[in-house]
């Protein structure tokens, strides 16, 4: 990555750690064997390899390596975990319940699903974006089978309170999926802790490469099984076919190594960071607001409303030089706001303002400080463009006026 | 995405920037779009009231960087013309001067409706007929 571009998007993906990069260079050349070979030393070393990454994946998540399925990424963990088990419970019920600001991969997953017969409750979330446990205690019927709700989100960083969801799962005997994909490698994630059955988790977001996954499934008390979605080799106990990406998987062990001995001290460092970022900004700059809980997030995600600056054109302000992600998505044919956001009860114009900030392993001080004076820069250049910033700062109360709306 | 140069440029160096008196009668004001749909624009003409040319154009926006350069070429083009040559500003001459990409198409939409907006104020102010617009 070039000196002058800060990557402050570690949210979408994390760079590859290079001890993660260096441990898999062998599995291309030296060792290109296929995990599924029994006949020759290739596929043994292959084989082997791979049962070192699983141990070190579970590991990381205080389960037993029997219980990690490798996948291509968390989306299709997700597909896998949401379908398979609609499919294979589907005679206990067909009832699944999840959260309107999950993942796409989660709430798509759940739009098939309802076309597929199946019926889900979509439930709303607190204005700090956290879940309502009563309303999901009732939400649960005689016909649930599953609850998905995710263990961080990816746009605010907010923690759902997994250990009182995991009481309400075990009490009503439902199943109970997580996808933990920006968690998993950042905080402390123990599924059976907290009464998790399933978890999907991915090696980018942890500073292993893209393109391999995971799917906990939990095997003893309760067995849980899901349905293949993809069918061949029965590789993966016959619930993912397909030849396991042996150098992804040795590189998303050793990802999860590192994370497991880096956590503490990496969560600990970054949320400085992000604090100095959101107090430079609260400190420095006039209608600020931080969205979704401050006290139950993931420490290296800010998710921040520069109100009467719209946010895909502030971000044209520095993005030669920093990257983040829009809460606008101007972009995409749409013109769609954050749905994560509208859940969480901002208006459409603050969430049309607002910017994620993730940082990463790799983040400096120094980065923080200048993403600070550039968007600090850039949040006055548009709001010396803004007619609403104007009209603000007038006293003209914005509601009463007459937009005429496009 | 990546921006034209043309929108980059004006980007960086919007031509325009401000506020024109809306209480003076020569003075027009277009205010268009809604801080829910992520674009806001405020598009101004000053009227010489001998010649009854644009004498003046301003504009504030709130919106992502092919408004505002919409809006700024928008103001670029109206100074110096007749209001009814300013009628005939249609957004498709903006998205050609700024190869604008379809899903910014809207932004010079926008523009053209702001520019409207204002003559509509301006004649209305001056009891003018409106004129035949297409």
């Amino acid at each position: 990555m070039s000196n002058k571009l800060i990557y402050l998007d570690n949210n979408a993906t994390t760079p590859t750690d290079p001890r993660v990069v260096e441990t898999m260079v062998p599995y291309f050349y030296n060792f290109p064997g296929n995990a599924a070979s029994r006949s020759h030393p290739f596929g043994w070393q292959a084989e082997e390899a791979v049962d070192y990454a699983r141990e070190q994946i579970a590991s990381l998540i205080n389960v037993d390596s029997k219980e990690i399925i490798f996948t291509s990424g968390a989306t299709e963990s997700d597909n896998l975990a949401l379908k398979g088990v609609f499919e294979m419970y589907q005679r206990k019920g067909n009832h699944i319940i999840t959260l309107e600001t999950e993942h796409k991969a989660v709430l798509d997953s759940c739009k098939k699903i309802e076309k597929m017969g199946g019926q889900v409750t979509y439930l709303k979330v607190q204005r700090d974006g956290l879940v309502n446990l009563e309303e999901l205690e009732a939400a649960i019927k005689d016909n649930t089978i599953l609850v998905s709700i995710m263990w961080a989100n990816n746009e605010t960083g907010v923690i759902q309170p997994m250990e009182e969801i995991g009481k309400i799962c075990a009490k009503k005997g439902v199943l109970f999926m997580s996808d933990a994909t920006q968690a998993v490698g950042k905080i402390p994630v123990d599924p059976k802790a907290v009464g998790v059955h399933l978890m999907a988790f991915t090696a980018h977001k942890m500073y292993g490469p893209k393109g391999v996954g995971a799917l906990f499934v939990n095997r003893k008390n309760p067995r849980v099984k899901v349905t293949s979605q993809m069918d061949g080799g029965g590789h993966e106990r016959g619930m993912r076919s397909g030849t396991l990406n042996v150098p992804g998987i040795v590189g998303f062990g050793k990802a999860a190594e590192i994370a497991k001995n880096e956590m503490a001290q990496d969560a600990e460092r970054l949320s400085k960071l992000r604090d100095r970022l959101e107090e430079g900004f609260l400190n420095s700059l006039e209608e600020i607001y931080v969205n979704g809980n401050t006290q139950h997030r993931m420490p290296h995600v800010t998710n921040i409303s520069f109100k009467h600056v719209e946010g895909e054109g502030l971000m044209m302000t520095f993005n030669q030089n920093i990257a983040v992600s829009s809460g606008s998505a101007c972009t995409s044919a749409s013109l769609e706001p954050s749905y994560v956001l509208i859940a969480l009860g901002l208006g459409d114009d603050l969430a049309h303002s607002s910017i994620r900030f993730s940082l990463g392993r790799f983040t400096t001080e120094e980065e923080i400080d200048i993403t600070l004076d550039m968007l600090r820069k850039g949040v006055n250049h548009m709001r010396d463009l803004s007619p609403i910033w104007e009209m603000y700062k007038e006293g003209i109360d914005l509601e009463s006026v007459q937009w005429t709306e496009h | 995405m990546a921006y034209s140069e043309k929108v980059l440029e004006h980007f960086k160096n919007p031509k325009n920037v401000g506020t024109l008196d809306k209480s003076k009668s020569n003075v027009g004001t277009g205010l268009v779009g809604a801080p829910e749909c992520g674009d806001v624009m405020r598009l101004q003409i000053e009227v010489d009231e001998i010649t009854g040319m644009i004498k003046d154009a301003k504009f504030k926006t709130f919106g992502c960087g092919s408004a505002i350069a919409s809006s700024s070429l928008a103001t670029e083009w109206l100074k110096g013309k007749s209001i009814d040559e300013a009628l005939t500003i249609d957004n498709m001459d903006i998205v050609e001067e700024l190869a604008l990409p379809p899903v910014k198409i809207h932004c010079s939409v926008l523009a053209e409706d702001a520019i409207r907006s204002a003559i509509k104020d301006y004649k209305t102010k001056n009891n003018l007929v409106e004129a035949q617009t297409k």
